[in-house]
């Protein structure tokens, strides 16, 4: 049983930090959550540059490695880092306070609004974690590569995604992140507050839309060269 | 005359907080359509205080949908099938002839059982008393016109302050968070003049106590729009979350010696 039985908490939970407050932990995993869709989205776009060839990708990634003297790809790095470390902090102690505010659960709760989506964000969020860790074994790494030439990106993009089993896991977390980004990227407006009638249907279509885009496109890379289009 | 129905209730029965509960089978015979829910358990318990059996303990009061007393939850969802509609107010009719009918608690670490189908709600009240009021001081009021609020404003104003604290929200809510009542009244004082004094603290000093008490936290799923009997929407969670962050990032300790001249 709560403390909060006895007294109202009153003036020192006030001084109970942004971070510890639900709320405030919501709008952490918004924010980071905003900086982890806008990096896939860049990255698929990036990744255009395999539909352009050998040259135009190897040179994508040069520029990459090389912008502000090598320091950009840290910068990046580090900003990602922080935010997936966040992101994944906000996630974790916010289910387990859910967890523990519903110790019984009911017979049979129907759910009427929410969505598949959105009841199973822990679980594609846990898968993309995990496929966050093996894509960079897999092409930053190149640990769990077959043949990994650092000095060929697309030579490592398309013998990576040559291995069909390789190529399935990719397609499974793309459709992981498209279910965790169509409720993420919605839900994320609500948690900064930005609600409105007149907006309503633009915030449900923004997250449609760019979901399709993002996981349409990085879907059809595994299948590109698993059919020899990018080869 | 329509044909009265014959149920099986499922009925969760706990002695009190500390025992645990179970699922109990009684039949209801001989039902009216024209019965309200609760009509219906008070002849289900006439029937078992005649056997010598302890009745089913429920919460009730108004009987006519405005208290937000009644609180169970029916066939998994709160308040039963209809949409915007009490316990109190949900008939015998929205139910089949050889139908069965579940009947549990709200269920949320915040809502300890009491007994039986009822639980106890006072962490709403603790909610309030933390933050969910103006002060004003007292005396005659003053004319109505001398305030001037916009016809909006006071619409959302009444829509939010539609909310009659019964709970349904957490108890639809996957996650037991209690933020579409905390957020109701949140915004039914936001929207008018009256609420801007203590606009910044109301929003700190609740959701402080809202976390206090254990509830859950949003994730967005929106049951608990669909089960609000008053039709309360998500958008004040929105306007709730942006309070709190508009007041978290212009926070400033109480200032001492302000007035003294």
């Amino acid at each position: 049983m709560s403390v909060a039985e006895q007294s109202i908490a009153g003036a020192e939970a006030r001084g109970h930090g942004f971070l510890a407050s639900s709320v405030g932990r919501k709008v952490v995993m918004a924010a980071t959550g905003v900086i982890l869709f806008g990096f896939v989205t860049v990255h698929m776009l990036g990744n255009l540059t395999s539909y352009m060839g050998a040259e135009a990708m190897n040179h994508y990634a040069e520029f990459l490695h090389t912008m502000i003297h090598g320091m950009g790809i840290w910068v990046f790095r580090a900003v990602l880092l922080t935010a997936v470390g966040l992101h994944i902090w906000a996630a974790t102690t916010l289910t387990l306070d859910n967890m523990a505010a519903r110790p019984v659960g009911y017979r049979n709760q129907k759910n009427i609004a929410s969505t598949w989506a959105s009841r199973t964000m822990r679980w594609s969020g846990v898968i993309l974690a995990a496929f966050i860790v093996y894509h960079l074994l897999h092409l930053t790494t190149g640990t769990v590569h077959p043949n990994f030439d650092r000095a060929n990106p697309y030579a490592n993009f398309v013998n990576g995604f040559k291995v069909p089993a390789a190529a399935a896991f990719y397609i499974v977390a793309q459709l992981c992140l498209g279910l965790h980004m169509w409720h993420g990227v919605w839900s994320c407006t609500q948690s900064f507050g930005l609600a409105h009638p007149r907006y309503d249907s633009l915030r449900r279509n923004f997250a449609t839309g760019l979901t399709v885009l993002v996981v349409g496109v990085n879907i059809s890379y595994p299948i590109a060269v698993l059919t020899g289009f990018i080869h | 005359m329509s044909k009265h129905l014959n149920l099986t209730l499922h009925v969760w029965r706990q002695k009190n907080a500390k025992c645990d509960g179970k699922f109990v089978e009684y039949p209801a015979e001989n039902i009216s359509p024209d019965m309200s829910f609760l009509e219906m358990l008070d002849v289900v318990n006439e029937g078992l205080i005649r056997k010598g059996e302890e009745p089913i303990t429920f919460d009730h009061d108004c009987r006519e949908g405005i208290c937000g007393t009644c609180s169970m939850v029916i066939n998994g969802r709160p308040h039963g099938p209809r949409e915007r509609t009490t316990t109190c107010q949900l008939h015998m009719r929205s139910f089949k002839d050889g139908d069965s009918i579940t009947l549990e608690p709200w269920r949320a670490e915040a809502f300890p059982v009491i007994k039986d189908l009822m639980v106890d709600r006072g962490a709403f009240d603790r909610i309030i008393a933390a933050g969910g009021f103006i002060s004003v001081p007292t005396g005659s009021p003053q004319d109505a016109n001398a305030l001037p609020i916009p016809k909006q404003s006071a619409d959302l104003s009444m829509d939010a302050a539609a909310c009659i604290g019964c709970g349904a929200c957490v108890a639809a809510c996957p996650n037991a968070s209690a933020m579409l009542f905390v957020s109701a009244k949140i915004s039914h004082l936001g929207h008018l003049p009256q609420g801007q004094p203590e606009r910044h603290i109301r929003v700190r000093d609740m959701i402080a106590q809202m976390d206090a008490e254990e509830f859950g936290t949003c994730t967005n799923h929106g049951e608990c729009e669909a089960a609000c009997p008053k039709g309360i929407k998500m958008e004040n969670i929105a306007r709730m979350n942006r309070d709190f962050i508009k007041a978290s990032l212009t926070y400033r300790p109480a200032t001492s010696g302000g007035g003294v001249g």
